[in-house]
Order: structure tokens, then C-alpha cells, then sequence
């Protein structure tokens, strides 16, 4: 276990140690001391290594993140796990706007409330919030799956694609494009598989979800739309 | 982009420490705003009298001659404290109106950037911490403080530019963000009588809540009001004599992070505003709603959060 002080050395000594890290070192459990809200916390580590980060972090904590396990142990500032490719995201905290913004894959579980825009343009990365997401969330999103345990703000899923989206609680109002569908038993297993990778195995019924996804008007082309070309 | 912090005192034991406090997390928004910086200092009023803050281009103000003439033409007592390019006019409550007109014929060179019963106001040009430094601020006690730092996009690089923005008494604005219907709202509130010394967007939002504030709103249904009436991309934190307002547009693009202990409500663009303040790591910190008002009222010695 490596203990790194932030009041100590600088962020990007930080950042280049992590960077550094191979399947092959001999230290791959990482601990951060006083992140005191800094950017750009451990962005870019690409080895499958352990980082626990003892605080709230600013903007764009593990951005980028391939095969790395990231817990914060306290909030996020905008943009956590932006553009993750694999590995695990773990806010025990809320999270600011543009969660996993445009990620690709790993899993990023936030244990308390996201707020506008969470999973934004998201590419394929699964998204688990313990807690409410805010308005705009999952606009544009790709791929993967965004899981609400709790309620969803505005303009949910606006202009979707294909991604998937399940919520608890309520949701304000859909997104252009946007549409309940039915929550078949696929989906529920589907669903059950989610939250027993993100920890939460048996802590809610799968079937107290709904399902949200593309009503794929806006995507497709459509001959009445001829004269917009 | 601009940086935000505000600082409202719940414990009184902290007062003379308010300066301390809030020049750090000024200066950690240098990288949100390097190109001007201001801040609002709520002090205890001095019972009787009132509070001007004057910005002049001589760098001391001539405190003692600026004493002698405006003592002599109001006929009463006056305390001036000169910081940098600034001077705080201390003068009996009944004096405002004689001492503005004496201003506006005999040194039109000076402006009056606020007034009020506890607020003064200083904002200049530089570095958020060299602002700070050339106002010693570090040494100011209050009840509460507010402050700007600027990265200009709408209009020129003056201390004229600065935040906060100071339209009633007592009353103070600052914002991140833009207002897409400003002038449209300036020559409406023109009309309603309000006066207008720049073209900025942020005077109009600030004029607005006094407006309405003079038709008996407080400063809670004030920010309520303006989620109808403005239209852009705002965080507003807004000082009364009394109390502290907080409001994002619908959209929220523009960011915000606020803690709250039993000693004090912080607001911060970014947490790490927020890291030098006692007891940080125990608070409650979150992000505020989106169209939704946060309003905090001193009433006496007991500081509560009000509903709009």
C-alpha cells in the first residue's frame, strides 16, 4: 500500500507515478490523502490497480480510467470518469454534472446523487446511482446502461440512442425521442446483473424499475424529413 | 468564465476573522478569473450613520483633504478610510442625499460604488490576490463577505466591469455566467426609474432585484421572481444588509458547491474554495438545484435559512 499526501507532493507527481504503473509493478494499491478538491485526480491510469482518494476530488477524477479500481471517498466535482474505458468508478458521495461523460466501459457506481447531465453522450459505460440523477441525464447517450435508483430529473434521455436506461423512482419528464418501454424478464436479469456487479446484490427488486430507451424517430431517416436535406 | 465565493456568518466568534477567511478562497478562483477581482464586506453598523465606499483614480485616496470638504459642506461629522483606490465615507444616515449631490458637482472624479448602513465595496483590476492585498482585506472583520473574480467576455477589462454590483443599499450582486436579455430589461427598469453606470448584464440583474425588492419582496421572492424575468446562463450570489441569496438558471451549466456548518454557510464555484474553511471536512456539502433559491437570513443574533 502506497500513501500519497497531495499537501505533500504535487498533483502531477501524483498523476505520472499512476501513469507509470504496469500489471507487473509491485504496488498496486494506491491511497490519496487531502485531495482537497483538486482536477484531474488520477485521470489517465491505464493498470489494473487500486486507488482509494481519502476526499472530495474536483472535476474529471479518473477521466479516462482503463482497468483501474477508483473509490472517492467523498464527492465529485463535474465530469468523474469522463470518457472511462474500462475498470470501476466508485463515488461514495454525490456527484456533479456530466458523470461518465461519453465513457465507453468500466462501471461507474455513485452512492449518492448525480446532478444534471449524468451519462451524457455515454458510449457503452454502465452507470449505477445509488441516489437521484439531475435534469438532461443520459442526453444523447450511445450505449451501455444508466441505472437510477432513485428519481430522474428533466428531459430524461433526450435524443437517445441505443442506450439503456431503468429507473426506480420518478422520473419528471422524458426527452425528445425518448419512451417507456416494457420491462420484460430479460431485462430484469438484465438489470439484476447490474447491480450485482455494482455491489448491490439483493438490496432492491429489479422489478421495481421501469425502462426507458430510443423510440429511434430522430435517428433513422425518415422520408418526411426529406426537405430538411 | 468567473469565480464566486461567499462567506455568511452563523457564529459571531468568527466576525473578526471574515477577511482571513474569504482572501484564500478569492484567491484559489484566480484560475476561474485573473483579470479583476471585488468583494462586498457586511461590518456591525455604527448605529446612526451610514457607510460609503468611493473609487477614485489617486492610488492613496487623499483621505484627510476628502474629510475636510465633505465635513465642511455637510456640516457634519465624516470618517474616511482610505484603502488603495478606494475610501470609505463614514457620515451621519440623514447626510446620503447632500453628500451624493456634493460628489456629483465637486469630485465627479470619484465614484460611488455601494452604500448602505454595513457594506462596503472594492473591486479593481489584477490578480484576485493582489486585489486583495492593496484593500488589505485579509484584516477586514464582518458578518459576511462576498467576491468576484472575472475572466472578462462581454465587455472591457475596468474596474467599472468588476463584480459585485452594488444598485440599492446594502445590496450586492455578483454572477457567473451571461444574460441574454439585459437590454431589453435595462430600458424597462430605466423606465420604472432605476439609473444604469454601465452597460453590463450583471448591473441589469442586480438592478432588477432591487427593484423588486423595493416593492416590498424579500430577497428570496426577489430570486424567485427573476427565474421568470432573466433570461441566460447565471449563478447569482446576492448580499442583503441581513441576509444571502444563492440562484442557478434552469440549466446550470455555470457551477456551484456550497457547505453549511453550524458556523457558516460557504459558496464556492469549486470545492476547492471551500478547503481552507474551519471544520470543511465535517460540513454538509452539496451542489445547489437548479432553479431553485437559497436564501439565509441574520435576524438579531440567529442566522436561519428562510424559503422563498
Amino acid at each position: 500500500m502506497s500513501d500519497f499526501d497531495l499537501s505533500q507532493a504535487s498533483l502531477r507527481e501524483l498523476n505520472q507515478a499512476l501513469h507509470k504503473l504496469t500489471a507487473e509493478s509491485n504496488d498496486l494499491m494506491w491511497r490519496v490523502l487531502n485531495p482537497q478538491g483538486r482536477h484531474a485526480i488520477a485521470a489517465g491510469v491505464d493498470a489494473p490497480v487500486s486507488i482509494e482518494i481519502e476526499g472530495n476530488v474536483g472535476y474529471y477524477c479518473a477521466g479516462m480510467n482503463q482497468q483501474a479500481t477508483i473509490v472517492v471517498n467523498g464527492n465529485a466535482g463535474v465530469g468523474v470518469a469522463e470518457n472511462m474505458m474500462s475498470g470501476l468508478v466508485h463515488v461514495k458521495g454525490d456527484a456533479s454534472q456530466s458523470a461518465g461523460a461519453t465513457a465507453h466501459g468500466g462501471l461507474l457506481r455513485i452512492d449518492g446523487n448525480a446532478s444534471a447531465r449524468c451519462g451524457i453522450s455515454m458510449k457503452g459505460v454502465d452507470i449505477v446511482v445509488g441516489g437521484s440523477v439531475g435534469h438532461m441525464s443520459a442526453f444523447m447517450a450511445q450505449a451501455g446502461n444508466l441505472v437510477v435508483l432513485g428519481d430522474a430529473g428533466e428531459a430524461l434521455g433526450d435524443s437517445l440512442y441505443e442506450a439503456r436506461l431503468f429507473v426506480r423512482g420518478t422520473v419528471k419528464s422524458l426527452g425528445a425521442d425518448c419512451t417507456e418501454k416494457p420491462m420484460r424478464d430479460e431485462h430484469k436479469s438484465q438489470l439484476a446483473d447490474l447491480l450485482a456487479r455494482a455491489g448491490l446484490d439483493g438490496e432492491v427488486d429489479p422489478g421495481e424499475f421501469r425502462r426507458y430507451g430510443s423510440a429511434r424517430t430522430l435517428y433513422h431517416f425518415h422520408v418526411d424529413n426529406l426537405d430538411a436535406y | 468564465m468567473c469565480g464566486i465565493v461567499g462567506l455568511f456568518l452563523k457564529n459571531d466568534a468568527l466576525q473578526a476573522n471574515l477577511g482571513r477567511l474569504i482572501v484564500p478562497m478569492l484567491a484559489t478562483m484566480s484560475d476561474r478569473g485573473p483579470d479583476s477581482a471585488g468583494i462586498a464586506v457586511y461590518a456591525p453598523p455604527k448605529p446612526g450613520s451610514l457607510r460609503l465606499t468611493l473609487h477614485g483614480q489617486a492610488d492613496p485616496l487623499d483621505a484627510v483633504a476628502l474629510r475636510e470638504a465633505m465635513a465642511r459642506a455637510l456640516g457634519a461629522s465624516v470618517a474616511v478610510e482610505a484603502r488603495s483606490t478606494h475610501a470609505v465615507v463614514t457620515l451621519p444616515e440623514g447626510s446620503l442625499e447632500a453628500a451624493r449631490a456634493w460628489l456629483a458637482r465637486e469630485r465627479p472624479d470619484l465614484a460611488l460604488v455601494g452604500y448602505g448602513r454595513r457594506m462596503m465595496l472594492f473591486k479593481e483590476v489584477g490578480l484576485p490576490q493582489q486585489v486583495a492585498d492593496r484593500f488589505g482585506l485579509a484584516g477586514m472583520s464582518g458578518t459576511h463577505a462576498i467576491g468576484h473574480t472575472r475572466m472578462a467576455t462581454e465587455s472591457a477589462v475596468t474596474t467599472d466591469g468588476a463584480h459585485p454590483f452594488s444598485t440599492g443599499a446594502d445590496q450586492c450582486l455578483v454572477h457567473n455566467g451571461s444574460l441574454s436579455n439585459h437590454n431589453a430589461l435595462r430600458r424597462e427598469l430605466r423606465r420604472q426609474g432605476l439609473q444604469f453606470h454601465t452597460e453590463n448584464d450583471t448591473e441589469v440583474a442586480a438592478g432588477y432585484l432591487t427593484w423588486r425588492m423595493s416593492q416590498g419582496l424579500n430577497l428570496g421572492q426577489a430570486l424567485r421572481a427573476a427565474l421568470s424575468d432573466l433570461d441566460g446562463f447565471y449563478t447569482f450570489v446576492v448580499g442583503t444588509e441581513t441576509g444571502f441569496g444563492v440562484l442557478r438558471d434552469p440549466i446550470a451549466c455555470k457551477p456551484a458547491v456550497m457547505a453549511e456548518t453550524d458556523d457558516y454557510v460557504a459558496f464556492g464555484s469549486e470545492y476547492r474554495v471551500l478547503v481552507s474553511l474551519p471544520g470543511i471536512e465535517k460540513a454538509r456539502v452539496w451542489e445547489p438545484e437548479p432553479a431553485t433559491v437559497y436564501f439565509w437570513e441574520r435576524e438579531g443574533d440567529r442566522v436561519q435559512e428562510r424559503a422563498a
